[in-house]
């Protein structure tokens, strides 16, 4: 019978033991004397968060399929169970296995917000693996991280052996051909690294010397091991159909983010808005055979028994087949009690049909993104969408009797002024005047406009890594300016307005840019208390200030200052295949609010058609 | 046509809560290919109703479940497919048809639920028990013979006191735990470590200092009127100087 790392006792007193067990549907397990890696895969955050990731259960699956490798799944224990394991010393463990993390060869830990930091500290602490790199020996496991923020790992560079830069899908294997050839001749930890930093996409921090001018900024940034890279080739994904993906995902028995089966239809984004990160760093776009998504649908529903399902991409209306599978998914599975869970779609006659279909049009709302107010101020962002159409497609949707609007806007972009920020509660009130130009007896009452603003954070590898951010102040008193505006409108009764925390913005913004200095300033936080910062319920801005403090780390250094032409980022290393020079052509355009077309439109020669693949190839084929 | 599922919940699954076994069953219909019937609108739900929720940390070798199928399925192949797709810790051990009309539907009928009781090392296992004190035996007995058994019962909003004795059909010593026949369902319900926690205070124990590990053995519904239905695993109960007869819900079948 399944033995279990905690006792009954600890399971019986702390919330959804279930977090904890294993056990699920179509979890993966396998004879450890039978496999040469063990390899512990970890989202730092709580099961039900863990679990809705798609990247996990992408390499779950692709590590599992080897027969030489166990990959199983480890999350952050939540304050309850966490205070347990310090308090009887039991050491983290696995889902499957329940064995302790430190057995195993490998702990790969995904990072996709900066807000989980502290949580990878958590996670190093209770498999009792040395927090700092440096300070590991042959008997713990490699500890590689991925996901969207190592594209600048820098900030947590001390902690982690290796970073994997880009797609997972491309070189594990190689990797673990180099891990076990490694064993087999006895090397050290030593020369497992020297040898990992020799494939592509590897990036092990130890091996590079960083110096730093007078002012802060980067000096150099160069390898000192002769086995390192002088550049990190970003890994990408040439075909994505021809990439595995899990036919079974994982089943958990407690409900969490994310429950339900999940196609991903496309990856990257053609539009090149310019604050948006995943728009550059998934570039080309590239998009999966529609009639290989129709066999994953089939096939996932029934191995899952999932009553959901939904399609996962950035800009999905740009999916060229989009039509195609979504009246697929209608006809098949709608007679099921299959919910077809739509992606936000660029509205039109097609997705107000398709909506209709699969969702009660009272209870619903339509989502429109115009990240700014002002057209100027969306042509700096490069945002292509304009009022008309923003206007044109609330009207055709007011008409088919929708009257609840989400829109979501930023604050705090540059080149922003007073007037932008105003527009965007007269945009609010320009889509409620529309609804009320419908006659009464055909309107369903009133409508509810529910305006979000979040505060903009510039991030590497886009055209806007150059710009600076604000105070937490400034911030406040932005948003103040937008809800003042939002008390003069007309509508102002069908009109509600909510912002995001500045606080932990600020927050995101310095390790969003930050160097390799801040691994001090992540570790201070974790020893005054700091766990769950994603969390609202246990963020605490004032431990983390007095981390700041307490390492003698300046907020607006990294926050405050437009960066030169000239500087050298602690992201640079890395080549995603975008050039430094377009993105800097971007941000010149930017300022003087020129727009630029998307791929399908004409190719702007951002440099990742180096990658031969997807967008950058479609028409030439 | 409706069908009822008994099935066994064991090992690591008595972590598992009673509403997340529900959605476990659900996805298991849809992954076993189970000819369930669903409920009507936008969003249509599977027609399933269980019938006595289950607290987490108790195992239970009769626990049931009542579902409306959309065309009939044999029940060795209903058994099958559902086993093919269950995990560690929950068999489905019957599936039979039962009776289309509402008053034989799981949740209405309820009315006992036996268990067992064993006395553990620690609290830490579930697994290693140990042999109740000789003492016990008379005590129980003295217990028993109580007018009533008064206890604080809490609910989420608030706490009262009950007798709880006319709810305890039967309680006794037996070679592998307490036995406990006890009322359930919808109008009366009584909680195995609720008789056990008195039990302890009578016997001057303090309840958290001795650990017990609750089985649920059967479910079981009232026979019904007129009826001449006799099986094995009935139980007899003598309440107030009358006979009643108690079934096992998984023998309220079509045959
Ligand atoms: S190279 Fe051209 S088509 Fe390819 S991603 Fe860049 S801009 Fe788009």
């Amino acid at each position: 019978m399944r033995k279990l790392a905690l006792n009954d006792e600890i399971l019986l007193k702390i919330e959804k033991p279930a977090r904890y067990i294993g056990n699920e549907v179509n979890s993966v397990m396998k004879d450890p004397s039978k496999v040469d890696i063990r390899f512990a895969m970890c989202f730092p955050d709580v099961y039900e968060i863990g679990m809705s990731h798609l990247g996990i259960q992408i390499l779950y699956d692709m590590f599992n399929r080897r027969e030489d490798v166990w990959c199983e799944r480890v999350y952050s224990p939540w304050f309850d169970l966490d205070q347990e394991m310090r308090k009887e010393n039991i050491p983290l463990f696995a889902l499957e296995s329940q064995d302790p993390i430190k057995e195993f060869d490998f702990l790969g830990i995904t990072i996709q917000y900066e807000m989980c930091y502290t949580n990878i500290l958590q996670i190093l602490d209770l498999s009792e693996i040395p927090l700092y790199s440096r300070d590991r020996d042959d008997s713990v496991p490699i500890v590689i991280g991925g996901g969207p923020c190592v594209t600048n790992p820098e900030p947590l560079a001390d902690f982690f052996d290796l970073f994997y830069i880009g797609e997972g899908e491309t070189v594990y294997g190689e990797l673990f051909d180099a891990y076990k050839e490694n064993q087999r001749n006895g090397g050290s930890r030593r020369e497992f690294l020297e040898k990992a930093a020799e494939i592509e996409g590897i990036y092990v921090p130890a091996f590079y010397d960083v110096t730093y001018k007078e002012d802060g900024t980067i000096a150099s940034f160069a390898p000192m091991n002769p086995h390192a890279k002088a550049r990190i080739q970003k890994q990408v994904v040439r075909e994505l159909t021809d990439t595995c993906y899990p036919q079974a995902p994982v089943v958990p028995f407690i409900k969490v983010t994310q429950d339900r089966v999940v196609l991903e239809i496309q990856r990257g984004c053609i539009r090149g808005c310019r604050f948006c990160q995943a728009g550059m760093l998934y570039r080309p776009t590239r998009e999966r055979d529609v009639e290989i998504l129709k066999q994953y649908a089939y096939r996932m529903l029934r191995s899952t028994g999932h009553e959901e399902i939904s399609l996962s991409s950035l800009s999905s209306s740009d999916y060229s087949q989009l039509k195609e599978l979504v009246t697929f998914l209608i006809h098949e599975f709608k007679e099921e009690g299959i919910n077809i869970c739509l992606p936000s779609l660029r509205i039109d006659a097609f997705s107000l049909e398709v909506m209709g279909k699969v969702q009660d049009v009272r209870k619903s709302s339509l989502t429109f993104a115009p990240e700014a107010g002002s057209q100027r101020m969306r042509d700096v962002i490069n945002k292509g969408l304009t009022e008309e159409m923003i206007l044109s497609g609330a009207g055709q949707a007011f008409e088919g009797g929708w009257n609840k609007v989400k829109l979501y806007f930023m604050l705090g972009l540059p080149t922003e002024t007073e007037e932008d920020m105003k527009e965007i509660p007269r945009l609010a009130d320009k889509i409620a005047r529309r609804y009320y130009e419908i006659p009464k007896d055909k309107r369903n009452g009133k409508c509810q406009i529910t305006t979000s603003t979040s505060f903009f954070i510039p991030k590497p590898f886009t055209p806007f890594q150059w710009a600076k951010m604000y105070t937490n102040d400034e911030y406040i008193a932005r948003a103040a300016i937008v809800k003042h505006e939002f008390s003069e409108q007309l509508n102002r009764k069908s009109l509600k307005y909510h912002w995001h925390d500045a606080e932990v913005t600020v927050l995101e913004g310095v390790f969003a840019r930050g160097d390799r200095k801040l691994s001090d300033v992540i570790l201070e936080a974790y020893r005054l208390g700091c766990l769950f910062d994603s969390w609202t319920e246990s963020f605490d801005n004032e431990k983390w200030m007095k981390a700041f403090e307490n390492t003698g780390i300046d907020i607006g250094f990294y926050n405050l200052r437009e960066r030169d032409v000239h500087e050298i980022f602690p992201w640079d290393f890395i080549d995603i295949g975008v050039t430094k020079d377009f993105l800097y052509q971007e941000w010149q355009k930017a300022l003087q609010g020129e727009t630029t077309p998307n791929c399908r439109m004409s190719c702007s020669g951002c440099g990742a058609s180096r990658y031969k693949g997807g967008v950058c190839i479609e028409s030439k084929n | 046509m409706k069908a009822r599922i008994k099935f066994r919940k064991y090992g690591v699954m008595r972590f598992i809560g009673h509403l997340d076994v529900m959605r476990f069953f659900q996805k298991a219909m849809r992954r076993a290919g189970i000819p369930i019937a669903f409920t009507g609108g936008y969003s249509p739900h599977m027609i399933m109703s269980f019938a006595q929720p289950l607290g987490v940390g108790i195992t239970s070798d009769g626990e049931y479940l009542d579902i409306e199928l959309r065309e009939a399925i044999d029940s060795e192949e209903a058994i099958r497919r559902l086993n093919e797709v269950m995990v560690e810790g929950i068999d489905v051990v019957d599936f039979c048809r039962i009776p289309d009309d509402k008053k034989s539907s799981g949740m209405t009928i309820v009315a006992a639920a036996e268990y067992r009781a064993v006395l553990l090392e620690s609290a830490k296992s579930a697994d290693i028990t140990k042999p109740f004190p000789d003492s016990w035996q008379m005590k129980l007995e003295e217990f028993m013979k109580r007018e009533n058994i008064v206890v604080l019962k809490s609910t989420k909003r608030s706490e009262k006191e009950v007798d709880i004795k006319p709810m305890i059909y039967q309680m006794c010593l037996k070679k592998d735990g307490i036995c406990l026949f006890l009322a359930a369902g919808s109008e009366q319900n009584l909680k195995p470590d609720l008789v056990i926690g008195a039990f302890l205070k009578f016997i001057n124990e303090e309840p958290n200092g001795v650990p017990f590990h609750y089985h649920r053995v059967d479910v079981y519904a009232r026979q019904p009127e007129g009826t001449e239905h006799v099986c094995q695993s009935s139980k007899n109960i003598i309440l107030e100087g009358k006979q009643h007869t108690f079934i096992p819900l998984s023998e309220l079948k079509i045959i």
